[in-house]
């Protein structure tokens, strides 16, 4: 089966032509779907098969590589598409063809009767193929293939309704935000990637990183590569300074949000991270500036999902903060914990923006949770589910959340400090909290809907996609239960990964060893405190609404503050972009383009014309004029004839 | 008094000359293509007198095809000029610039 993987690049790649192509023509919307979904479907059977093939073999014999054939082959570098398959690429396929089939199934019925239905789900396919590229390629070429690939598809997805309006603007200013934040962090990629290769002579991921874990390179080359790396990864993943494009790519359709925010786009940046390992444990103060950049984002993430009254903006809100989390891991070198992370985040994110798409869908494209209220009554599938994705997020045990959350919590208190724990314990409460105001203000509580709203459950193919994520959601954390409730055997997931990690894990300083009552101290103070935060939410938002209403009036600075999260946008406009407008307007369009550009050009035009008017004099077609000519040039050649003599 | 050949080169520079005059500054076509004649004819001349002057028939023979190329050229030109007057009602050179872009 490992050897059929590249089947899981190219049957993507076949529903996106088949779709694209033919899917005008095709109509049906059932064949479309079924087109779309199915490929996906088979991808994961076969990745699934892989996964179980792997896991029959022994430890030393679980990487291999899949050679389709070699792409470039200039000077010294050696570019193949080939493909790897190992421990960290099969968590990865198996999480973006899972999770994305669910979504794929979960679309047929979100996207009923929409007039693009087809190209929705050839685009979706299209995200699919580049992912897979991306977290199954060999080497950095490729992986960047697939990095421009989803770079791409969120651009064509976010703007998938390019007809609609989007609060200020449309939905194509934010796909083009989206795209163009984007090119910024994939800039610092290309840099990284240049760096590597100037460093090792190779962007072969094996050969780059054998060489990383002997090579005797100065530490500051590692500083630079990684840097870099890091802010490819901030862009792709969305964190600070470059994740203002993901709240505003609440523009496409929501199975859209819930592809890119839980199995493919925004993991792109965690994964390279974690692929990268070797290379961030040789530069230890970028690992910490990791590590603070994932808190940070993590922290005001959540401030700012606090306040958001829009059901997706808050879902995107938490989904910052969680990417900030996962970044938080692998700054502390929790490598294992942040992919465990991915994998759970993938679950209940996908159900919660699945859960949202389901509300959305009954209440006719009404996103405001200020004007929900009560809908547990109408849909109950999608509000138990709903509450178990909120619960897991909240870190609730011993649903999956708890598990990949509190291991990151316990590693930065373990490898960090006590402040980077502190700091996420916080925003971890602040997460179980505005999870739980989305969820009372959405299904419990008055009705707060008019009465042209006639809210439904969303038929069969949208709630079974909502049940199968809700048991994900559930059972997910058991494969990585922490060493301290399962004894001898460790952490399952930890072990599997710990292969793909071992040169990293070698080179960073562990702290010495923390007792185990320790790791279960911070653990019960993590779950009183959402338990807590979850009891305040109900309290507020239940029984007393006006203490809301009322603390935003007191505090009215700060709610504004964090209402217009942090202004941050604004600032972008002011420093940014507006100076860039402005130049262009009146430097680069007045000056450069219409003087010297345009000038050069008519200025040959209008010299080409000077002369030819001269010349044209000359030719007056009097027949005797040109004899003349030719007369006088016969006589002056003989007489240069002559002189020369 | 010997005739040399200078006295031929001489007559037959000259009527060149007037010929080349002729062509730049006469504007009926028919005398231009008299003026022509006349060059052609200088250089006859000058071949003529070679082949007397070298002994060689090659001069003569060559007299023999500029005569006929330049019958067949005043045929030819004949016709044109015919043409054109049809058109133009005119002869005159000057008139006529329809090369001319």
């Amino acid at each position: 089966m490992r050897e059929l993987i590249y089947l899981t690049i190219i049957l993507p790649l076949a529903g996106f032509l088949i779709n694209g192509i033919f899917g005008s023509r095709i109509k049906n919307e059932k064949v479309i779907g079924i087109i779309g979904s199915g490929v996906i479907g088979i991808s994961f059977l076969i990745a699934l098969g892989a996964f179980f093939e792997t896991l029959s073999l022994p430890a030393e014999q679980r990487q291999i590589i899949v050679t389709l054939f070699n792409w470039l082959n200039v000077g010294g570098l050696n570019v193949s598409f080939a493909y790897q398959v190992d421990q960290l690429s099969l968590v990865m396929a198996l999480i973006v063809t899972g999770v994305g089939f669910v979504i794929h199934v979960y679309s047929i019925g979100y996207m009923h009767g929409d007039k693009g239905f087809w190209r929705f789900f050839a685009y979706l396919n299209l995200f699919i193929f580049a992912m897979m590229n991306l977290i199954l390629a060999d080497n950095f070429v490729l992986l960047f293939l697939g990095w421009e690939g989803v770079g791409l598809c969120s651009y064509l997805l976010i703007g998938f309704w390019y007809d609609r309006k989007f609060e200020k603007s449309t939905t194509s200013d934010a796909a083009k935000k989206a795209f163009i934040v984007n090119r910024i962090g994939d800039f610092g990629f290309l840099l990284g990637m240049f760096l590597i290769f100037l460093t090792f002579g190779s962007l072969n991921f094996n050969e780059v990183f054998s060489k990383a874990s002997t090579f005797s390179v100065p530490a500051s080359v590692y500083g630079f590569i990684t840097l870099f790396l890091f802010i490819g990864a901030t862009g792709k993943s969305a964190q600070i300074p470059l994740y203002v494009w993901l709240p505003d790519a609440m523009a496409g359709p929501t199975p859209v949000s819930a592809l890119i925010h839980a199995a493919t786009m925004v993991t792109a940046g965690v994964y390279m991270v974690a692929r990268c390992s070797v290379l961030f444990a040789s530069a230890p103060q970028i690992m910490i500036v990791v590590a603070i950049i994932g808190l940070m984002t993590a922290f005001f993430a959540a401030t700012i999902g606090i306040v958001q009254n829009d059901i997706k903006k808050v879902l995107a809100y938490s989904t910052i903060s969680q990417l900030g989390y996962m970044f938080l891991a692998m700054g502390v070198g929790a490598f294992s914990a942040g992919i465990f992370h991915v994998m759970t985040h993938a679950f209940f994110k996908a159900l919660l923006f699945l859960g949202a798409g389901s509300v959305i869908h009954a209440m006719h494209e009404e996103q405001d949770i200020q004007r929900y209220g009560g809908l547990k009554k109408y849909m109950p599938h999608t509000a138990i589910t709903f509450l178990i994705a909120a619960l897991a997020i909240s870190g609730i045990p011993p649903l999956s959340g708890f598990f990949s959350k509190d291991e990151i919590l316990w590693y930065s208190f373990a490898n960090g400090s006590f402040i980077l724990w502190l700091v996420g314990v916080i925003t971890a409460l602040m997460t179980a909290f505005y999870m739980f105001r989305l969820y009372f203000l959405t299904f419990e509580g008055k009705e707060r809907f008019g009465h042209d709203k006639h809210p439904h459950e969303s038929p069969k193919v949208m709630t079974i996609p909502l049940n199968i994520l809700a048991i994900l959601s559930v059972i997910g954390g058991f494969i990585g239960i922490p060493e301290v409730f399962s004894g001898e055997h460790g952490n399952q997931f930890h072990n599997w990964l710990a292969p793909i990690f071992k040169d990293a894990d070698r080179k960073l300083l562990h702290f010495g060893l923390h007792s185990h009552f320790e790791e279960i101290l911070l653990m019960v103070i993590s779950v009183i405190g959402a338990a807590a935060s979850i009891l305040l939410a109900r309290y507020i938002y239940l029984k007393k609404p006006e203490i809301a209403s009322r603390t935003a009036t007191r505090f009215k600075g700060f709610y504004n503050l964090l209402w217009n999260k942090y202004y941050v946008d604004e600032i972008y406009d002011a420093v940014i972009v507006n100076p860039i407008v402005t130049v262009s307007r009146n430097v680069l369009w007045k000056i450069a383009d219409n003087k010297i550009i345009d000038g050069t050009v008519n200025g040959v035009a209008k010299l080409v014309d000077l002369l030819s008017s001269i010349i044209r004099k000359v030719q007056t077609g009097v027949a005797q004029l040109y004899a003349l000519v030719m007369v006088l040039g016969i006589a002056a050649a003989l007489l240069w004839i002559i002189l020369s003599f | 008094m010997t005739i040399t050949i200078e006295y031929y080169l001489v007559l037959s520079a000259f009527m060149f000359l007037v010929g080349v005059a002729g062509v730049l500054t006469r504007r009926n076509a028919i005398v231009v293509f008299m003026c022509i004649e006349l060059m052609l004819n200088s250089a006859n001349l000058t071949m003529i007198a070679f082949a007397s002057f070298l002994g060689s028939s090659v001069g003569q023979l060559f007299v023999f095809f500029v005569m006929t190329v330049a019958a067949a050229e005043a045929a030819v030109g004949l016709a044109i000029i015919i043409a054109i007057f049809r058109n133009k009602l005119t002869v005159n050179i000057d008139e006529i610039n329809i090369l001319k872009w």
